[in-house]
This record gives structure tokens, sequence and C-alpha cells, in this order.
């Protein structure tokens, strides 16, 4: 009864308008690609369910306490940064960047921490500050990556999960933006049926 | 077994196992959601997505506390 619903193709074509522009804004916001498509309801679904756990991750990763390094908070979406320093690269960003603008806060900071500048919005999607000793740079009150592990503790692993699913997610949606939903194979066994209501 | 399960004898909620939930949920849904175009067949494949993971799960669950047992 179920694979009657499950396992079917689409029965019209769908108007994708421009494929390589709904796949950007699909990368751009999760869900926007299918929102200049029409596809409201899909765009309504890929929207809760990528930002939800995005969203979720980045409070995960948060917290108000104090470092025992820095002396400062630990502040907001810790789990999601960007550093490709030698030694400190964060591969998980290469997934969560996938969910597009949301995750874009990282690449700015990662910038100015670099350049010796201090970071914004009180250290939002920073990267942890490197453990020196003695440190009278304009980021002396941003936690290190021993404060994040010990103040955040279990939750620096669930944000970091939470916020890569979010964005390995994304990649699904930014192909069904650009090509439609992946169907079986037609003419096959199970494409012979139509999608029905 | 029961320690593995409820966190030192803790309450059932305060497990760490619920964090999954939202994720099985979101995956099943995005899943089903990136093979068919109509809300009906989405829901129905999603259930049947998030059944398996759940499945799944509970084999990987059943074996480790196995193991857990043997040690």
């Amino acid at each position: 009864m179920i694979a009657k619903f499950v396992e079917k193709p689409v029965p019209e074509s769908i108007d994708l308008k421009d494929p390589a522009l709904a796949a950007f804004l699909a990368w751009l916001i999760p869900g926007l690609g299918h929102l200049y498509q029409g596809r409201r309801a899909k765009a309504a679904l890929f929207f809760l369910c990528i930002m939800g756990l995005f969203v979720f991750g980045l409070y995960l990763g948060s917290s108000n306490e104090q470092c025992k390094d820095s002396k400062g908070k630990i502040g907001y979406g810790r789990a999601v940064y960007f550093s490709w320093k030698k030694g400190e690269r964060t591969w998980p960003y290469l997934c969560q960047v996938c969910v597009g603008l949301p995750a874009l806060p990282a690449m700015i900071q990662a910038s100015r921490m670099s350049h010796n500048k201090k970071v914004w919005w009180g250290g939002f999607m920073a990267p942890p500050r490197p453990a020196v000793r003695n440190d009278q740079g304009p980021n002396k009150l941003q936690p290190t990556l021993h404060d994040l592990h010990r103040v955040l503790n279990r939750y620096f692993e669930l944000a970091w999960v939470f916020t890569t699913i979010a964005g390995l997610l994304n990649v699904l949606v930014i192909y069904d933006a650009w090509a439609g939903p992946m169907t079986t194979t037609p003419g096959g066994k199970k494409g012979k049926e139509t999608e029905s209501d | 077994m029961f320690n593995l399960l409820f966190a030192d004898g803790s309450r059932l909620w305060n497990n760490d196992l619920w964090y999954a939930l939202p994720a099985i949920v979101a995956v099943s849904l995005v899943y089903a959601a990136t093979r068919h175009e109509r809300m009906r067949p989405i829901w129905l494949h999603a259930g049947r997505v998030a059944g398996w993971i759940i499945g799944f799960m509970s084999i990987v669950c059943v074996v480790l506390v196995f193991l857990s047992w043997l040690t």
C-alpha cells in the first residue's frame, strides 16, 4: 500500500525556470531556489528542516559561561568557524558552508582574526583564539579551543554534527533545485507507475 | 545495559539519544522531498526512511550492548 505512493516518478514536467539561478538561490538560503521555481511546499519544508538543524546546532555551540583561559564569555555559534591554518583546519566548515549565507559570517570572522583585527558580533562564528601566553591582541577575550571544549563539552561536537548535517542536506536540495526530484529510472520495474495524489 | 540506555540510571528524557530525533526527522523529510514532488508521497517516504534509520540505530545499539556485556 505504502509502496504504491513511494517509488514513483513525477507525472508532469516541472518548470525549473533557470536551473543555475535556482541552484545558486538554493545554496544561498535553503528553500529559496524552490520558492523561485514556485515549489512553495518544498521550499517551506527545506527551509524549516535545514535551518532548524543549523540554528539548533548554533544554539548547542553557545554559552554565557566565562572562559578559564581568556576571562571572556564563550558567546554564540562557536561550532561554526573557519580556519585554514596548518594544524587548525576546520574540515566540517566545508560541509557547513553548503548552508550558504547563514554560514558566511564565519569567513568574515576568520579574515578579521587572521588580520589581527577585533572580531565582530561578540565573536559569533569566530574561530577560537590561538593559545598564546599573555596575549594582548584585540581578541584577547575570545575563547581558545581549550575553552570551547571545556565549557561546551560534548555539546561542541553535537553542534558540529547538527550544522554539518544541515550543510550536507542542502547539497541534496541544491541538486533538487537544479534538476528536479531524483526519481527511479523511467522504464524500470519501479518507473512504470505514475505518481498520483 | 540499563546504564548505557538510561545514562547511569537517570531519567529517560535526560538521555543524549534524544538529540538524534530532530536529525532523523530532518534527514528523512529532506531525503524524501528530493525524490518526490507532491507532499503525500514525501510524508510516506519520510516515514519509511525514518523507520529504516531507527531500525539501523537499534541494531547497532543491540550490538554495542552485547559487546559491552561481553567485556
